[in-house]
């Protein structure tokens, strides 16, 4: 295949998934250039999550090809941490390191990984915990927070490592209402800060304001793809407009 | 019949000369159990069946056998075999005490490589897949991931297997090492007052597993102090 462009960070070419027997992804084609962002959504069960899992090869593709910044991601990738420090994610349940305090788990992939002295990873760690707006955080664990400050913590430990791509798995799903904004407030900041997003999400809010593009899955297929003006406004395909209805009208 | 304190008084003092043989056992075996045990759970937890395999089958049989017999097998019968008479480890299989560490090793490293099992199974594997996210090798995880929240996990349980270890010492006994059941059995040879010697001896047990449920407590409350306190939701 023909490499591509170079503000091409992300290329998916006919990839296909399966747990089993399961087809999870079906002939998924999608393109992310450098500075976009793109909410992913779609019911449960729709293959959202698994196609973002691919991207940093926590799950591995069936086959059809992805490449991530010229690099495709193949059984042979030696290298497959090299990919994945330039790919930041963010999960859904924050899965901090729960023995290491919030400054430790900030510092240690980049010690390890960015082989980063311990003064300078430590000074990172604080400049993104200030953009996180939790600094004073930095010695409690990662029990004694809110849930909402631990998933900020977890955006700026990804951050930490400079990534190129920062991938968000339902971010705000596992938190309590009065905690989404300020998670939602930090994914907008970074937005606008210019970074290379893919956002699964219910927020619709933060789709309309934030997404370049919307994405919307079922059953492992990308059904519809538009700007969130016409996927609001305008969705094409029936099962977009049963989706949306179900969960606008609330 | 009338228990005889004085008699309790005097024996105490004289058990407690083989505590040092006690704790000999207890620390040796202890200590080598659990570099067997963290090489089981290796070898286990490796995914090549060639090495998983033998584990497996080290684990059942000092799983599944009482450690008399273990004791006994290893202090009557390797002595038959010439080539273990021949070999670099005869001046320790020769000595009783060299019987007795290798049985309890043995015992212990296939109990405690189980429970280190569970420890690494009960990790999250949300935290170990963030590492993996962050670019961890699979080695930096295990190092930095794994083994400090596995440590934690494991550790009431093998506390257990700590205590289980320190009667287990007794049995040493029947292979002519004197430890405090050696002596305790002597005593009683010499005054026919198993009772009060035995009860004695039991008091003296329970002691020292009173002291290392206090250390392992301590131990556990400081590996546990990232734990959510429980109570609060």
């Amino acid at each position: 295949m023909t490499t591509p462009t170079p503000e091409i960070l992300i290329q998916m070419k006919s990839v296909n998934k399966y747990f089993g027997n399961f087809q999870a992804l079906k002939d998924i084609n999608l393109e992310v250039k450098k500075g976009e962002k793109i909410v992913v959504c779609g019911p449960s069960g729709s293959g959202k999550s698994t196609m973002i899992r691919c991207i940093n090869r926590l799950e591995e593709h069936t086959d059809g090809h992805i490449v991530i910044d010229g690099n495709e991601l193949t059984d042979k990738v030696k290298d497959i941490n090299a990919i994945r420090r330039e790919v930041g994610m963010v999960f859904q349940s924050f899965n901090l390191f729960p023995h290491m305090t919030i400054l430790k788990n900030l510092m240690l992939a980049q010690r390890l990984v960015r082989k980063t002295s311990k003064a300078e990873a430590r000074e990172i760690a604080m400049h993104f915990l200030e953009r996180v707006k939790i600094p004073e955080q930095a010695d409690k664990y990662p029990v004694q927070l809110s849930g909402g400050q631990q998933q900020r913590v977890a955006i700026a430990r990804a951050l930490c490592m400079k990534p190129e791509i920062i991938l968000f798995d339902e971010p705000t799903s596992a938190l309590d209402p009065e905690m989404i904004n300020e998670v939602l407030e930090v994914m907008t900041d970074l937005a606008k800060e210019g970074m290379t997003m893919i956002c699964v999400t219910h927020e619709m809010g933060f789709a309309r304001s934030v997404a370049d593009r919307v994405i919307f899955m079922d059953a492992g297929e990308i059904v519809e793809e538009a700007e969130p003006e016409d996927f609001f406004l305008n969705p094409k395909n029936e099962r977009t407009q049963k989706f949306l209805s179900q969960i606008l009208t609330h | 019949m009338i228990f005889d304190f004085e008699l309790v008084a005097d024996s105490i003092p004289k058990m407690l000369m083989g505590i040092g043989m006690t704790f000999q056992l207890l620390f040796l075996s202890a200590f080598l159990g659990l570099i067997l045990a963290i090489l089981l759970l290796l070898m286990r937890i490796s995914g090549k069946w060639y090495l998983s395999w033998p584990a497996q089958v080290h684990i059942y049989i000092f799983r599944g056998t009482p450690i008399l017999v273990q004791i006994f097998i290893i202090y009557y019968g390797l002595p038959q075999f010439e080539f273990i008479r021949d070999s670099i480890f005869w001046p320790i299989l020769r000595e009783p005490f060299g019987c007795a560490i290798l049985a309890l090793t043995l015992n212990t490293g296939a109990y405690v490589s189980e429970i280190l099992r569970g420890g690494v199974l009960g990790v999250d594997r949300g935290v170990l897949e963030a590492g993996a996210a962050l670019g961890l090798s699979a080695r930096q995880k295990f190092i930095y991931l794994t083994v400090p929240i596995a440590a934690r996990l494991s550790l009431p349980a093998y506390s257990n297997d700590f205590i289980s270890l320190m009667k287990a010492t007794a049995l040493a006994s029947t292979i002519t090492l004197v430890d405090m059941m050696g002596i305790a059995r002597t005593i009683v040879s010499q005054t026919f007052a198993p009772y009060e010697i035995f009860i004695s001896l039991a008091i003296v047990y329970m002691i020292l597993t009173w002291i290392i449920q206090k250390t392992f407590g301590r131990i556990e409350k400081y590996l546990s102090r990232y734990v959510k306190p429980e109570g609060l939701a």
